[in-house]
């Protein structure tokens, strides 16, 4: 298809020991699957001071490798600490750091120099990337919840902008953060003193309805969807829409297997069809999701005619 | 009752789903009153609520007669190849006259600044800006005077927007309903349904509610989502996805938040010592009995504080609130 859509692995999302996304980042700089890695705690300051040596080192790793390494940035930083792991982030940023702005702050605090802004970020409609592009952004990655319509005007906005834009196309999906952590509310603590807990859960705490319905994921403030973003078949229309890069969220699984997929798709070497179901024989037990992109329900499935 | 406008006094921002709400509103005492229109562009899409154009020109023709500011919610997010909808919704509110519109899009935002740079611009709490940083921003690309802040804030770090942002007058919720997730940052709404408060303005849509009885359970879903069962003698609560009990860790619990409404009365004090200019009550969605008692009250609690005194009794002693229980939300620390 084409070799000039890039492959990012977003952001690791769960709280995983140092070791764990260590041995997880070394496989990935070890392979040319991705083009780039975005790095850095997105859910919750509390973790930082357990992974940010982790953290680091992958940069180091991962840059060597010759990956385009991004930091993230807090989607709710709030209190004086959390505001100044922002600031510290947002610092380094520059020609040789590029740092992912997911809300109005890190905007403020990068506002003028070249930067990203991740998917947590508002971004409905092509006159917010207009300005957007106008204070120093240089890459944006929309949020999940658009429909087609809607991404392809931001694209071909952005594509006007010089801008390169990136698609969400694999992973839980973030549905909501708050202040309060549900993931230490359901242990019977506060955040305050919330001793880890969601550690405990290598793919965020299940929540399922009173009915025994899977339904979401709690992962310390944030809350993601149990149905996992599977976008394949609309690969092809997502590139012709002119995004520049497909971004593919952690998850429990072979996530090099699932990057490969990506990268044969996007090399013409698979079709939609069989890229979907191997990514589903990846997923094993999980359910896909791909209602967001057909503007329906973000939790329904919408089947692809596989000759269209 | 005439009331001479101090800087300090704490200014009362009031719900109206309806004309006959905001004159409930007016006459009860309010300083300011936000409504929105009657379609995608307001946060609040209800069947039944909501002002037309031409009620809009009578609301605000009202207010102004009262000494009232009134205000216009245009607080969603611009519909990509539906701008002109939004476009539309700040140049009637600026033909109007309002006192100032509240915005959350920053599409619209720039509109807004760029075509009435004397139109007064408040964000809304849509917006989602919860540091002084993102405050900062906001006013610094368009001169946005007042920033209605997250429900995330605890009454110090409340302190510390005002502090360093001296320029940019701060409003906070103080009565109604009360998110759990940072408002503006949540889609578990078209997750379930298709419709969020971001681009529908809806939250939980009515239409895809049902109520089913089960035995002598009562089972209230959202678009088939199982989000409460209720046995005999149980409140049922309307399903808002949030509220909704869940199980998790093998055991069935209120997972994100209590079924309470916000009210943070007793807190009056520190939010005005904290520097908050002005107070706001959720609720266009409500009658206008309700929109009267809580204005009273607050109106009560305001002046009684001018003058000296205590804010008075909580509102929920009115008995409106849901499931008849309150919280003080993130305002105190051991809510997080």
């Amino acid at each position: 298809m084409t070799r000039d859509v890039r492959l990012t692995l977003g952001p690791l999302l769960y709280n995983w020991p140092a070791e764990q996304r260590l041995d997880f980042y070394r496989a990935i700089a070890a392979d040319d699957t991705y083009d780039g890695v975005v790095l850095g705690e997105v859910v919750c300051a509390k973790r930082s001071p357990f992974v940010s040596d982790a953290t680091l080192e992958a940069a180091q790793m991962l840059a060597h490798a010759g990956k385009d390494v991004v930091f993230s940035t807090l989607a709710l930083p709030v209190t004086p600490r959390e505001r100044a792991e922002l600031a510290d982030i947002c610092a380094m940023a520059g020609d040789d750091l590029a740092v992912e702005a997911n809300e109005a702050g890190a905007l403020y605090l990068l506002d003028g120099r070249p930067h990203r802004i991740g998917p947590y970020f508002n971004i409905y409609n092509a006159d917010t990337l207009r300005v957007l592009a106008g204070r120093g952004a240089a890459s944006v990655c929309l949020p999940w919840e658009l429909e087609m319509s809607s991404l392809k005007a931001i694209t071909g906005a952005g594509r006007d902008l010089g801008l390169t834009i990136e698609v969400p196309v694999f992973g839980s999906i973030p549905l909501a953060i708050s202040a309060r952590c549900a993931h230490a509310r359901a242990h019977g603590l506060a955040k305050d003193g919330c001793q880890y807990v969601c550690g405990q859960d290598a793919e965020g705490m299940a929540v399922g309805t009173l009915d025994g319905q899977t339904f979401l994921r709690v992962n310390g403030t944030q809350t993601l969807s149990d149905a996992v973003l599977v976008l394949a078949q609309e690969i092809p229309a997502l590139v012709a829409a002119g995004v520049g890069a497909l971004r593919i969220t952690p998850e429990g699984v072979d996530m090099i297997a699932v990057g490969r997929v990506y990268r044969d798709l996007l090399d013409g070497a698979t079709d939609g069809a069989t890229a979907e179901a191997t990514l589903r024989t990846l997923l094993g037990e999980r359910r896909a999701a791909n209602g967001y992109l057909h503007g329906g329900a973000g939790a329904g499935w919408e089947t692809m005619n596989a000759t269209a | 009752m005439p009331r001479k406008p101090e800087t300090q006094k704490l200014e009362l921002v009031c719900p109206a789903g309806t004309p006959s709400a905001l004159t409930a509103a007016v006459d009860a005492g309010a300083d300011a009153v936000y409504f929105g229109f009657r379609d995608r562009t307001n946060a609040r899409n209800f069947p039944g609520l909501n002002f037309s154009p031409a009620e809009a020109a009578q609301a605000a023709a009202l207010c102004r007669d009262r000494g009232v500011r009134p205000m216009i919610a245009i607080n969603t997010f611009a519909a990509s190849g539906q701008e002109h909808i939004w476009r539309q919704a700040v140049d009637t509110a600026a033909r109007v006259g309002v006192g100032a519109i509240i915005v959350a899009d920053i599409g619209v935002a720039a509109y807004a600044a760029r075509t009435y740079p004397d139109l007064r611009l408040h964000l809304s709490v849509q917006a989602a800006a919860a540091n002084p940083e993102a405050v900062a921003y906001y006013a610094r690309l368009f001169n946005v005077q007042r920033v209605v802040l997250p429900r995330v804030f605890t009454v110090d770090d409340i302190r510390m927007v005002t502090a360093s942002q001296p320029g940019v007058e701060v409003e906070v919720f103080v009565l109604g309903g009360l998110c759990v997730m940072a408002e503006g940052r949540c889609t578990l709404s078209s997750y379930a349904t298709g419709r969020s408060p971001n681009r529908d303005g809806v939250c939980s849509p009515a239409e895809d509610v049902r109520y089913e009885q089960e035995g002598d359970v009562l089972v209230s879903r959202l678009a088939g989502y199982t989000i409460n069962r209720f046995g005999p003698g149980e409140d049922a609560g309307y399903p808002t996805l949030c509220k909704g009990r869940f199980e998790a860790r093998g055991r069935a619990s209120y997972l994100f938040e209590d079924p309470v409404s916000l009210d943070a009365t007793a807190l009056l004090p520190d939010l005005a010592a904290a520097g908050v200019t002005a107070i706001k009550v959720e609720g266009r969605q409500r009658g206008k009995a309700y929109v009267a008692a809580v204005v009273g009250n607050l109106r009560r609690a305001i002046d009684s504080l001018a003058d000296g005194g205590a804010p008075g009794a909580a509102v929920s002693a009115a008995g409106f609130t849901e499931g008849g229980r309150t919280t003080e939300g993130a305002y105190k620390r051991g809510w997080r």
